[in-house]
C-alpha cells in the first residue's frame, strides 16, 4: 500500500510539473488583466523549440568534433523555449496591448497558431532527420533524475522529495519566486493593481502598457519551459506529435484551480496530476477509467462555481482581467 | 474626460478614434492584411525551400480543381459555418461560448443514440428527424449548464464552457471504450452506421450544406428583424440597459445559450451522420475553436461567416494536398490560419483607429480633416459625437 502511495505521488509530481510551470506562466499573465488563451499554443511552441534548441546543438557539436555536454544542451533548451513561449506571447501582447483586438478570439488564435507551429516543425525536422527528431543519451541523462548524495538515499522520503528531474525543483523555486515577487515586492503590488483596476493603476502613474507587455511575455516564456516539459520529459526527448495537447487548457484551468495563487498552484498541480494518472495506480470497482479524465475538469468547474457564489475576491480573477484597457475610454 | 494632458513632450505616435469610415477603405485595409499575411507565410514557404506562389496556386487547386475536392472542401466548410452562427448568437450577448467542442459532442452523441441503436424501428425520415431534435436538444442543454450559473452567479462562462469541452470529450471516449464500442473490434472505436441511417446527399454532399445556406439568411434574419436578436444586441451592450428596459436578462441568457448549444449539437449530428458516419475523438475536430475565429473575423455577419468559412476549409483542404506534392507538413495549414488570422485581428486596429505621427498632424484637427479623407457618401456631420467636438475645443490651447 504504501509502495502504491509513493509511486502515485512521484508519478503525479511529474505529471504535474508542465502544468505548473504553465499555470505560473498563465497566473503571471492574468495578474496583469491579460487572459491569454494561447498557453497551449505557447507550450507546443516551447516543448518543439527546446527539443530542436538540444538537437540542433548535438549535432553541431558533433560535426565540430567535440562531445556535447548534458549541462549546455540543458541551458539551451531552457533558454530557446522561453524565448519562443514569450514570442508567442509578444505577438498576442501586441494584438491585445498595442492593437486592442479582443484577448479571448487572439488568445485562441495563438493556440490555433502554436499548435500549428510545434506539429509542423516537429513533422518537418522529424523528416529531414529520417523519421523522427529524438536528443542523445547525453540530453536525457540531463533531464534524468538527479541523485543527491545522502538525501536521495534516505528510505521513503529520499524517493519523494530527492529523487525527481532538476525541472522539478526550477518549477518549485518559480513558484515560491513569483508568490514573494506578487506578494511581497512593491512591482508585484504594482503588477496586482494593473490587473485588478487599470484605471486606478493608470491614475497612480503606473504604466499599465509596460506591466502587461511585461507579464505577459514573461509568462508566455514560462508558458513556454513548460512545454519543453513535455517534450524532453513526459515523452523522453522524442517528438510526438500533438504531444502538448490537452495540456495547455489543463494549465489554464489549474489557474482557476489555484485560485490564481502560485503557491497553492504547487499543490494543486501534485493534485491535478494525480488525477491524470490515478487510474494507472488506484483502480475504483465499476468506474471506468475514462471517467477519471473528466475529474480535473470537472474540478475546476466546481471551484468556478464555489468561487463566483460566495463571490470571493480574495480567490477570483483579478478583475479587470479579460478586458483591454483604453485610457480614453475610461 | 478624454484627452491626455500635454504636459510633457508628445509621444511619438499617438491614436485618433476614427468616427466613421467608409466601408471601401476597410476593405482595402483588410485586402493589405491578408496580403502581408500570404507574404508573411510565404515567407516561410520560402524558407523550407519551396516556391511560394506555386504552393499557393497548389493549394487553391487542391481545393477547387475537381469535382471531388470541391465536395470534400464544403463537406469541411459546412460544420465550420453552422458552428460559427452558432457561436456568434452567443457572442452577439457578449457570452463567450468556448464551448462549441463540448456541444458539437454532446449533440453527436444524442443523434448517435438513435441512430446507433433504433435504426431498425424507424423509417429514415422520422428517424433523421429524431437524430435532428436529440442532438439539437443535447448541445442545448450542455450550453445551457453554464447559462444557468452565468445568469444565476455571474460565473466566468469562458473558463466554465471551455472546461465543458473536456468532459465531453472523456464521455466519448468512455462510450467508445465500453457501452458503444463496435463489437468484435480490437479497437476501441465505435461502429459504423449503415445507408439507412446516412443522411442523403445533393450534388455529392449530405444536405447539411443546404441547412447551412438556409441558416446564413435565417440568422441574419433573427439578429436584425426579430425581437429576440434586439434582446440579444441590448444585452450584449449593456445589462442595465437591458433590465432597465424591461427584458429579463436572465431569461435572454438562458435562451440564447440553448439556442447557441442547440446549433452546435446539430453539428454533431451532421458530422455524425452526414459525414463521419461513426463517432470519434475527433467529430469535433477543433472546429468548435475555428468556428470561433471565422465568426469574429466575419464580424458576427452571417453572409461574412459563409465567406470565411469556406476560406478556411480552403486552406485546410490545401494544405492536405501540398502535403502531398511537397511535403511540407498538412499542420501547415494551421500556422497559415494564424498567421492570417494575426494579420486579419490586427488590421481591425487600423479600421477603428488613425495614427498620428508627431510633428505630422494637420493643424486642425477637428472633424473636418476627417470628412476630406472620407468618400463622400459616408459623411455624416450629425455622427460627429461630441467627445470630438470637445477635443477638437480644447486642442489649440494645449498644442
Amino acid at each position: 500500500m504504501l509502495d502504491v502511495a509513493t509511486s502515485l505521488t512521484i508519478a503525479a509530481v511529474l505529471a504535474g510539473t508542465p502544468l505548473l510551470l504553465g499555470a505560473l506562466g498563465e497566473i503571471l499573465t492574468e495578474k496583469s488583466g491579460n487572459l491569454n488563451l494561447g498557453v497551449e499554443g505557447m507550450m507546443f511552441m516551447g516543448a518543439i523549440t527546446g527539443l530542436i534548441g538540444s538537437y540542433s546543438y548535438e549535432q553541431a557539436m558533433l560535426a565540430a568534433g567535440m562531445t556535447p555536454t548534458g549541462l549546455m544542451s540543458a541551458l539551451i533548451a531552457l533558454l530557446v523555449s522561453f524565448i519562443a513561449g514569450a514570442f508567442g506571447a509578444l505577438i498576442y501582447a501586441f494584438l491585445t496591448v498595442s492593437l486592442r483586438a479582443n484577448q479571448n478570439v487572439t488568445g485562441l488564435v495563438l493556440t490555433i497558431f502554436g499548435t500549428g507551429f510545434g506539429n509542423f516543425f516537429g513533422e518537418y525536422f522529424g523528416l529531414k532527420a529520417g523519421g523522427y527528431v529524438a536528443v542523445s543519451a547525453v540530453t536525457k541523462a540531463a533531464f534524468a533524475p538527479v541523485h543527491i548524495p545522502v538525501l536521495s538515499d534516505l528510505p521513503v522520503v529520499g524517493q519523494l522529495l530527492f529523487s525527481y528531474n532538476w525541472m522539478v525543483y526550477f518549477a518549485l523555486a518559480l513558484a515560491v519566486i513569483m508568490a514573494w515577487f506578487l506578494m511581497r515586492t512593491r512591482v508585484g503590488l504594482n503588477l496586482r493593481a494593473v490587473g485588478e483596476d487599470p484605471a486606478a493603476a493608470d491614475a497612480a502613474g503606473i504604466s499599465v502598457t509596460r506591466y502587461r507587455y511585461l507579464a505577459t511575455v514573461i509568462g508566455g516564456g514560462i508558458c513556454g519551459i513548460g512545454g519543453m516539459y513535455m517534450s524532453m520529459v513526459t515523452t523522453s526527448g522524442v517528438w510526438v506529435h500533438g504531444c502538448v495537447s490537452g495540456y495547455g487548457w489543463l494549465a489554464v484551468a489549474l489557474v482557476i484551480f489555484a485560485t490564481w495563487s502560485p503557491l497553492r498552484g504547487i499543490l494543486m498541480a501534485v493534485i491535478f496530476g494525480g488525477l491524470m494518472i490515478m487510474r494507472m495506480y488506484v483502480s475504483i470497482p465499476g468506474l471506468p477509467v475514462q471517467i477519471y479524465d473528466m475529474i480535473p475538469y470537472a474540478a475546476t468547474i466546481l471551484v468556478l462555481i464555489i468561487t463566483s457564489v460566495r463571490q470571493n475576491k480574495e480567490h477570483a480573477m483579478p478583475a479587470g482581467t479579460g478586458y483591454n484597457y483604453f485610457r480614453e475610454e475610461r | 474626460m478624454s484627452h491626455k494632458t500635454r504636459a510633457h513632450k508628445e509621444p511619438l505616435l499617438r491614436m485618433v478614434k476614427r468616427d466613421d469610415i467608409s466601408p471601401r477603405r476597410a476593405w482595402v485595409y483588410r485586402g493589405i492584411a491578408f496580403i502581408l499575411a500570404l507574404i508573411t507565410g510565404g515567407l516561410l514557404i520560402l524558407a523550407l525551400g519551396h516556391n511560394p506562389a506555386y504552393v499557393y496556386r497548389d493549394m487553391v487547386i487542391g481545393a477547387w480543381g475537381s469535382p471531388t475536392v470541391i465536395r470534400e472542401t464544403i463537406k469541411l466548410a459546412v460544420p465550420l459555418l453552422i458552428t460559427a452562427i452558432a457561436l456568434s448568437v452567443a457572442f452577439k450577448m457578449k457570452f463567450w461560448n468556448i464551448g462549441g467542442e463540448g456541444q458539437i459532442l454532446a449533440g453527436a452523441v444524442a443523434a448517435g443514440y438513435f441512430g446507433f441503436f433504433t435504426a431498425q424501428y424507424f423509417p429514415k425520415p422520422v428517424l433523421v428527424i429524431l437524430m435532428m431534435l436529440a442532438g439539437m436538444l443535447a448541445g442545448g442543454l450542455y450550453g445551457l449548464i453554464p447559462a444557468i450559473f452565468k445568469a444565476k452567479w455571474k460565473t466566468n462562462e469562458t473558463l466554465f464552457t471551455l472546461m465543458l469541452n473536456y468532459i465531453a470529450l472523456a464521455f466519448i471516449k468512455y462510450l467508445m471504450n465500453g457501452p458503444w464500442k463496435s463489437p468484435g473490434s480490437s479497437f476501441p472505436k465505435m461502429p459504423m452506421i449503415g445507408s439507412d441511417v446516412r443522411l442523403t446527399q445533393f450534388f455529392g454532399v449530405h444536405w447539411g450544406w443546404i441547412l447551412a445556406l438556409v441558416l446564413v439568411v435565417a440568422a441574419w434574419f433573427y439578429f436584425n428583424k426579430t425581437k429576440h436578436g434586439y434582446e440579444i444586441a441590448i444585452v450584449g451592450e449593456s445589462e442595465d440597459t437591458a433590465r432597465y428596459a424591461g427584458i429579463n436578462v436572465k431569461r435572454v441568457i438562458m435562451r440564447t445559450m440553448f439556442i447557441s448549444g442547440a446549433l452546435c449539437g446539430l453539428v454533431g449530428m451532421l458530422q455524425f451522420a452526414g459525414a463521419d458516419f461513426t463517432i470519434t475523438e475527433g467529430t469535433a475536430g477543433g472546429v468548435g475553436f475555428t468556428a470561433i475565429t471565422v465568426a469574429w473575423l466575419a464580424m458576427m455577419n452571417p453572409f461574412g461567416m459563409l465567406v470565411v468559412a469556406i476560406f478556411i476549409a480552403m486552406l485546410e483542404r490545401g494544405a492536405n494536398t501540398i502535403q502531398t506534392i511537397y511535403k511540407i507538413p498538412g499542420s501547415a495549414a494551421d500556422l497559415l490560419i494564424g498567421i492570417i488570422l494575426f494579420f486579419m485581428l490586427g488590421c481591425e486596429f487600423f479600421i477603428r483607429y488613425r495614427l498620428i505621427i508627431r510633428g505630422k498632424e494637420p493643424k486642425d484637427t477637428n472633424s473636418a480633416a476627417d470628412d476630406a479623407e472620407r468618400s463622400p457618401e459616408a459623411v455624416d456631420s450629425a455622427r460627429t459625437t461630441p467627445e470630438l467636438s470637445a477635443i477638437a475645443g480644447k486642442e489649440p490651447k494645449n498644442a
